[in-house]
Formats: structure tokens, sequence, C-alpha cells
């Protein structure tokens, strides 16, 4: 029991990681048809760049802020930069280009920082707390109570103001949303500083409990994506219960039967779930037209 | 240019180039690089197959790649298998795991494929790394040489004739197989799945088709590589060789088998031109990558095809 607690708490906070990476795919998607693999970089930026900036001697809040700050100039940057001028290439010259943009910002920040590990003090102390045998992490409900109340902001600014709802009529059409005076570069643009922001957020969060280092951002933006798809691509909350999902089912697999392939059953999961149901767990299927 | 659009032509312009190039080469480091460019060639030609003429994407090509390579490796070192049979081996069970998981897989349409095969790519890498009482693990293991004929196949030189004629006979198949029935159901299939249906062609098995040819051309490329290199890493496997091969496709030009060849060299002789850069290695390459794709964005044959026949786009 106390295994199962331990397992299903360290799968939750890493899988909160990976919804925080997959609602950022889901948002700038939405607004834009685009696959942005660059989006672990984000959360590499939010890492690395608190780390710099805390140990140049500024408090971890202010450094943290600097982070996200950092991360939005870098998101409005690559979408101003490669994607706009690409805008009507085919989806797999759009993937390619954010991945180069992934493999730029890699060998940016192996230059500008180094290749070593590094990481922050914990926000709340290392003492863990025991509850039902399990041993707990202060740093785990700092990464739960944040990504909760990204979620619930999310939910509010797409829901409740006027400014989301613009960002969603643009996701539904942006030919109709630009007719009925929607300015979709503006959508556009917000979901990138939206989308980085959050994933610094998630850098941030996570680096006490998992280091940081140069080349976070692949495999988390393979998990990402992974984890929108098997939600279904472009709905947020299957984001959320996708990258859950995958983060529960690495800490039972690599605690239960095998740590050397935890990071493959995520991948082995998701090829079954998109083998019975095509569109993912929470996606609408698409009639082709003739 | 006219020369260019017929099968023959593509034919003869990879032969002249193969027999010529040497001629220029001043060195024994040409040749290596030359013969990368053509193994890589390989790989991007069968991609180029579900890509360009399908229009289907694999994000994990490599994972082939890497089977071919692992099957020269392992097959001789733990089975006492010929080098030569455990190549065809190799093949063999790439085009079957592509025939088994090809059929679920490519039901899915658009960035659901390529989830799925980027995934089924990570799987095959994972596996690579981890079994390393076979594999050799993340350090990869060696490769016994290849004998042809009673005679070591080593040095550059020789490398470069064998990987030469290897994708000489890789593209003179696929050119023939885009010239057959089904080359004109994959391009009927790629411009609408429903009016191919319509129109009597079953898409499914055709797509299979193409899919498994897809593999066992990079699983041959692999295999080339593992015997040229002596080594096999599980990198060859991995999702950034899976994205370099996709890149050469749509840089070289989708559907131009020309083009294969053209991604290929650029993208080979691409970082050997970096390694001046040192650290900068990578920020030029992320930096080549998106400026292709934003200014080239059509691929650099079909471009240069159109420039010279007068035609405006």
């Amino acid at each position: 029991m106390a295994d199962f607690l331990q397992f299903a708490f360290s799968g939750l906070t890493v899988g909160a990681i990976y919804a925080l990476v997959a609602l950022g795919f889901t948002i700038i998607y939405n607004a834009s048809d685009v696959v942005n693999f660059a989006q672990g970089e984000f959360v590499m930026i939010g890492g690395m760049v608190t780390v710099f900036a805390y140990a140049a001697g500024m408090p971890l809040p202010v450094a943290a802020l600097g982070s996200i700050v950092v991360a939005v100039i870098v998101g409005l940057a690559l979408e101003w930069l490669a994607i706009e001028p690409a805008r009507d290439a085919p989806p797999v010259t759009l993937i390619i280009i954010t991945i180069g943009a992934s493999i730029f910002l890699r060998g940016l920040a192996q230059i500008v920082f180094d290749k070593q590990f590094h990481s922050l003090p914990a926000f709340s102390g290392d003492e863990p707390l025991r509850i039902g045998g399990a041993a707990l992490l202060p740093q785990s409900f700092w990464v739960l109570g944040t990504a909760i109340v990204i979620f619930i902001a999310l939910y509010v600014f797409f829901t409740h103001t006027l400014t989301g709802k613009a960002v969603l009529a643009t996701a539904a059409n942006r030919f109709a949303a630009r007719l009925v005076g929607i300015n979709t570069t503006f959508v556009m643009a917000l979901s990138f500083g939206v989308s980085a922001a959050i994933g610094a957020i998630a850098g941030v969060l996570i680096t006490p409990i998992t280091l940081t280092s140069y080349d976070v951002g692949t495999l988390l933006a393979l998990k990402g994506f992974a984890s929108a798809m098997l939600g279904g691509m472009g709905n947020p909350i299957g984001a959320v219960v996708g990258g859950l999902l995958v983060g529960l089912l690495e800490a039972f697999g690599a605690g239960y039967i095998n740590s050397e392939y935890k990071d493959a059953i995520a991948f082995l999961v998701i090829l079954g779930v998109l083998f019975v149901m095509p569109q993912g767990l929470f996606g609408r299927a698409h009639t082709e037209r003739v | 240019m006219a020369f260019l659009k017929g099968k023959y032509g593509v034919l003869l312009v990879l032969a002249i180039v193969v027999l010529v190039l040497p001629v220029a080469f001043p060195s024994a480091y040409y040749f290596r690089i030359a013969t990368l460019v053509w193994i890589s060639a390989l790989a991007v030609v069968g991609l180029n197959l579900l890509m360009g003429y399908a229009g289907q994407v694999s994000l994990g090509h490599a994972g082939f790649f890497g089977m071919g390579a692992y099957a020269v490796a392992v097959g001789p070192t733990h089975m006492g298998i010929p080098p030569l049979a455990a190549a065809v081996l190799g093949a063999v069970s790439a085009g079957l795991v592509a025939f088994l998981v090809g059929r679920p897989i490519l039901k899915l349409r658009g960035h659901y494929l390529a989830v799925a095969t980027l995934g089924m790519g990570i799987l095959i890498a994972m596996f690579l790394n981890n079994e390393a009482q076979w594999t050799g693990g993340p350090d990869g293991m060696p490769v016994p040489r290849l004998v042809l004929f009673g005679m070591k196949v080593k040095g550059p030189v020789m490398w470069y004739w064998v990987t030469g004629v290897c994708l000489f006979i890789g593209a003179w198949v696929a050119l023939n197989l885009v010239d057959s029935p089904l080359g004109r159901a994959l391009r009927a299939l790629h411009d609408s799945e429903t009016a191919a249906r319509v129109g009597g062609i079953d898409v499914a098995r055709h797509k299979l088709i193409v899919f498994v040819i897809s593999a066992v051309y990079a699983a041959v490329a692999g295999s080339l590589l593992a015997l040229f290199d002596g080594l096999v890493t599980p990198n060859q496997a991995g999702f950034l060789h899976s994205i370099e091969l996709v890149t050469m496709v749509v840089l070289g030009g989708m559907g131009s088998i020309l083009g294969s060849l053209v991604g290929a060299a650029v993208l080979v002789t691409l970082p050997q031109a970096l390694t001046v850069f040192h650290d900068y290695e990578h920020l030029m390459l992320g930096l080549m990558m998106m400026l292709f794709m934003i200014f080239l964005r059509r691929g650099i044959v079909p471009t240069l095809r159109d420039r010279l026949s007068g035609r405006v786009q």
C-alpha cells in the first residue's frame, strides 16, 4: 500500500508536468495548427534561467519570474521569426521548423549556460511528509498546486473572458474569426506567449525534483506531444488527462514492472490507445470531404 | 532539362554523378563522405516513396534503419550468421515489423500518424539501448567486416563503389515502382483517400505495401552504414536520426528521387563543414533547418526544376 501511494504520488507529480507541456502544445495547436516541438525548450529555459539567475544572487521568486519573461520573449520570437514566415507551409515542414528551433535553442543554451546538470533548492524544504508509509516531497505539492491553479486560470480565461473566447473562435475557424473582427495575428502571438509561460513555470517547478540541463527539453516535448495525442489533439481537458495518465503509467510501470523501460511504457500505451481509438481518448472523428 | 523528368534521365544523372565524382576527390576522406551520402540517400529514397508519393509521414524511420544496422552486428557476433545473410535477415525483419504495425498505424491521419510512428521508432531505439547483453547498450557494438566473393570489403574507396551501386539499384527500383500501378495508386490516395477508394483502390493495402518497402530501404541502408563504419550505436535508431531522414526528404523535394540524393548530400556534408564551428554546431544546424524550411519549402530539386524550365510558380 505504501508503495502504491508512493508511485501514485510521484506519477501525479511528473504527470502534472507532462500535462502542462501537453497544454502548451494544445494551446498553440488550436490557435495555429502548428505542433510545436520546441515546447520542451520552454521548460528547459524556465529551469536553466532560474538556476543561473539564482546563482548570480537574485532571490528565487525574482529569478523564476525572470525565466518566465525570457521564455515568453523566446516564444514570441519563435512565432514571429520562424512560424509566421512559413504560415501556409504543409504540416511536415512546420514540424521540421519547430524541431529545428528546438535544436537551435538547445545549442544556444549549451553556449550561454553549460552542459552540466543543475538543481534548485526546494521551495519549502526537503523534509518529506510521511503519509500512509509513503514519503512525499513538499515540492510535489507545489507542482500539483500550481498546476491546478494554472488549469483553473486557463479554464476561466477561455470560458469567461472576451480574449479567451477570441482564441477559441480562432481555433474553430480562423477565417470566420477574422470576418467577425478578431485579430488572429494577436491570437497567434498570445498563444505562443501563454504556452511559453506555462512551459517555463513547469520548468521552474520540476527542477528541484528532477534537475535540469540544456537537453531536458527533447524527451519532455515527446512525452508532452504523446500526452496531448493520447487525450485527443486540440482538447485541453484531454491534454490534462493524457499528461496525468502518462505520468501515472510511467510511475507504476517503473515501480511494478521494469524501470529500464519506464520511458517505453508511455509510448506502448499510446500506440495501443491509438490502435483502438484513432482520434485519442477525447478526440472527435473527422470526415474527409472530397 | 526535359530529360530530367524521365526515368532514364534520372538514372543517367545518378550514374554520371557516381562515376565522375571520384575524379575530383583529393583524398580518401572525400570517398568516406560520399559513401555516407549514398547510404543516407538510399534510406531517403525509400522514405520519399512513403512521404512524397503516398503522402504518409513517418517520424520513426530510423527505427527500421537501426534494425538493419544491428542485424549485421548481432547476427554474426551472437548467432554466427554471415554478414550478408544477416543484412537480408535485417531487411526481412524490418519489413515484417512494418507489416505488423503498419496496418493499425496507417489508419491514423496527420499528427496521429506522426505520433504513432514516432512512438514506434522510440520503442525500437529503447529496445536496442536496454538489451545490453545483445546490443552492447548505449555504447553500441562492433560490426565484423563484410566479405564479398571471398574478398574483404574495406576502405572508403571500395565502399564508395559498393554503396554507389546499391543506391543506383535502389533508385532504379523506386523509379519503376513510381511508374507502376502501385505508384499511380499511391499518388491517387495522396490527393484524396476517399476519392481513391471510390476509384476502386484498396487504400489500406497500398499504404501498407509502400510502408513495408520504405522500411526495407531503411534497413538495407542501416546494414550498409554499420558494415562501413564497423560500429553501431543506438543513436542510429534514435528520434533525431528519424528527423534527419524526414528533413532530407523535404529539403531535397517530396516525390523527387533526385531530390532524395540532394537532400542527403546537403544534410550529410553540412555537419562536416560545421565542425569548424565546434560549440556552435547545434546552433547552426537548427538555424539551417529553419531557414531551409522557410525559404526552400518545396525542396531544392523541384524549385530548381521550375526555375530552369522557366515556369513561374
